[in-house]
């Protein structure tokens, strides 16, 4: 039976791995998806026949727990994950990931307790006496990590969901979480030579307490690339904690996971022209530069519904910029419905995506392809940035920041040096927006004053449909 | 088990196996992937599993339970977000199962 748990683990990794790569196709990606569910069921149902589980006393008890806590968390789980909005699952997914890092975390505590235990009936001098060395530092590393991922993720649900908005803590804040992963890194090593039942309690305690104080001070914009890091923190806790159980799967998936996480982590960070670090230990903006590059000069130029769709309707070419303001409107649909008309009128439609579009890299593409708009349609910057002078319209919904030409020209916009699309470089532009406002970051974007550009005030969904009906009329 | 040397090894491979997986992806696939690979890291529902299985003591029942509801969570939950959001995705020519669905929407 051993070898048949072992060989079906090997498999459940060779899925995950088969599957994370066809899901880097968007042809193959949901057989991917499909693949590695398959991959875990088999892990799952194997691991009810595992020694570990059936070879005890207690075996009847916690076999029968385990079918209850399987059936309350997936339930939940299950439940909440079918009826999430799409515009909501960045938070979804800091959510699910904090509950993986959380239990990466218990499956330590329940180790480091049965080590105790062994230390206070005298049947081993300390934990790592009992655990063995390698095992009680991978142990305790992944307590730290899975901890803090499972706090912190919960922060970004609530920080993203609108439960929290506060950046602000304590004064000092960068000093007092120093001090405390000082502290945090003492109890551990306490943690690894004693075996007190209080250190452990005390180091736990302080590890979610952490996890708290570090994700608090970072900005919303910045949440993606924090959710992206607990999600590469959870798949490494998990690893680390696959070493302390002798179990490969979890060692092999969760390493996969830790290392691409940490480059999807970069990648975001560098499509918006963020440093990892940078985002944990600095507010976006804060700095004397934003207020130095705030003046822009011009009047932004105004345009009713019904110009604006002759206009598009005219075009040899439009590109539609759409940014997370589109998906609070609820516009989507709106704009794919416009996009059909504009089809059959013989325009040649493109979506031009930022990297950093939507709530995270690729929401952006998620809300689209809710909408119904196929992903060939769908370009991303690199791949559109030059065609940008040979369009007619640029349709600019909801988005700002990502179509701000100051990140190219000004050294001393916050934005400066972050990629943007170049909306600019295209015959017209006509930007959709709900007010005269700023964007995420509260820069001023020159692009609004640009004598090519024209404003269309409003509600995205209500304009979106004013469009539809301008177009339809010709 | 698995130990020293041997899980060295695995540990380097597979890291380098997540990060080749990983550079090949367009961003458009960004979004589902981190839900993807954050449904993959569930498979810490074996380990809960096992926490709990060796359970001795009922605080250790207790935080063993914790553990197989949290990972139950995080599997279930990644595999539901991510099979949504991957639905959708579609072609122009070849409208895929997702495209049935987005007719209700309109």
């Amino acid at each position: 039976m051993e070898l048949i748990i072992q060989i079906s683990y090997l498999l459940a990794a060779v899925l995950f791995i088969l599957g994370l790569k066809q899901m880097s196709s968007p042809v193959t990606a949901r057989r991917g998806i499909h693949w590695a569910g398959a991959g875990m069921v088999v892990a799952t149902l194997v691991t009810f026949a595992a020694e570990e589980i059936t070879g005890n006393e207690q075996a009847a008890t916690n076999v029968m727990l385990i079918i209850i806590a399987i059936g309350l968390g997936g339930g939940y789980a299950w439940y909440t994950g079918k009826r999430v909005a799409m515009t909501d699952m960045p938070q979804m997914i800091a959510m699910y990931n904090g509950m993986g890092g959380g239990a990466a975390a218990a499956i330590a505590a329940v180790e480091l307790l049965k080590a105790q235990a062994a230390v206070q009936a005298g049947r081993a001098s300390s934990i790592h006496d009992y655990l063995g060395a390698d095992v009680a530092v991978l142990a305790i590393l992944g307590a730290i990590i899975g901890t803090i991922a499972f706090s912190g993720s919960i922060i970004a649900w609530a920080k993203l969901d609108g439960r929290l908005n506060s950046n602000k803590l304590l004064p000092q804040q960068q000093l007092i979480n120093l001090v405390l992963a000082v502290v945090l890194i003492g109890l551990a090593i306490g943690v690894y030579l004693a075996g007190s039942l209080n250190l452990i309690i005390a180091f736990f305690v302080l590890a979610l307490v952490l996890g708290v104080f570090i994700t608090v001070p970072v900005g919303g914009a910045d949440m993606p690339v924090i959710i992206s890091l607990f999600n590469a923190l959870t798949g490494l806790a998990v690893g680390f904690e696959g070493y302390v159980l002798g179990n490969a799967a979890m060692i092999i998936a969760g390493t996969v996971v830790g290392s691409a996480g940490t480059l999807l982590t970069h990648l975001m960070a560098k499509a918006m022209n963020r440093s990892v670090a940078n985002v944990f230990f600095s507010g976006f903006g804060t700095g004397p530069a934003a207020a130095a590059a705030a003046d822009v000069d011009g009047t932004q130029k105004e345009i009713q519904a019904q110009d604006a769709g002759i206009m598009m309707a005219y075009a040899n070419q439009v590109i539609v910029v759409p940014g997370y303001g589109m998906a609070v409107a609820q516009a989507q649909h709106k704009i794919w419905e416009l996009t059909q008309l504009l089809t059959e009128k013989g325009v040649k439609v493109k979506f031009a995506i930022h990297p950093v579009a939507g709530r995270m890299p690729g929401h952006m593409n998620v809300l689209l392809a809710e909408a119904g708009v196929p992903y060939d349609m769908i370009y991303d910057m690199e791949d559109i940035n030059a065609d940008f002078p040979n369009t007619t319209v640029t349709l600019v919904i909801g988005a700002n920041d990502v179509v701000n030409p100051a990140a190219k020209k000004d050294p001393a916009s916050p934005l400066y040096g972050m990629p943007t699309l170049n909306a600019e470089a295209s015959q017209n532009v006509i930007v959709i927006k709900r007010g005269r406002g700023t964007g995420f970051s509260g820069v001023e974007n020159s692009l609004f004053v640009a004598d090519n550009t024209r404003m269309l005030f409003g509600d995205g969904q209500k304009v979106a449909n004013e469009l539809i009906q301008a177009v339809k009329e010709l | 088990m698995i130990e020293g040397l041997a899980a060295l090894y695995i540990f380097l491979l597979a890291g380098f196996t997540g990060f080749e997986i990983i550079s090949r992806v367009p961003v458009i696939l960004h979004t589902p992937l981190m839900s993807g690979s954050n449904f993959v890291h569930g498979i810490v529902l074996v380990g809960a599993m096992i926490a709990l299985g060796i359970a001795e003591t009922t605080s250790q029942q207790v935080i063993g339970f914790v553990a197989v509801l949290l990972a139950a969570g995080n599997a279930v939950g990644g595999y539901v977000v991510t099979e949504r959001m991957l639905e959708m995705f579609k072609t122009t020519g070849k409208p895929g199962s997702g495209s049935d669905k987005q007719g209700a929407h309109k």
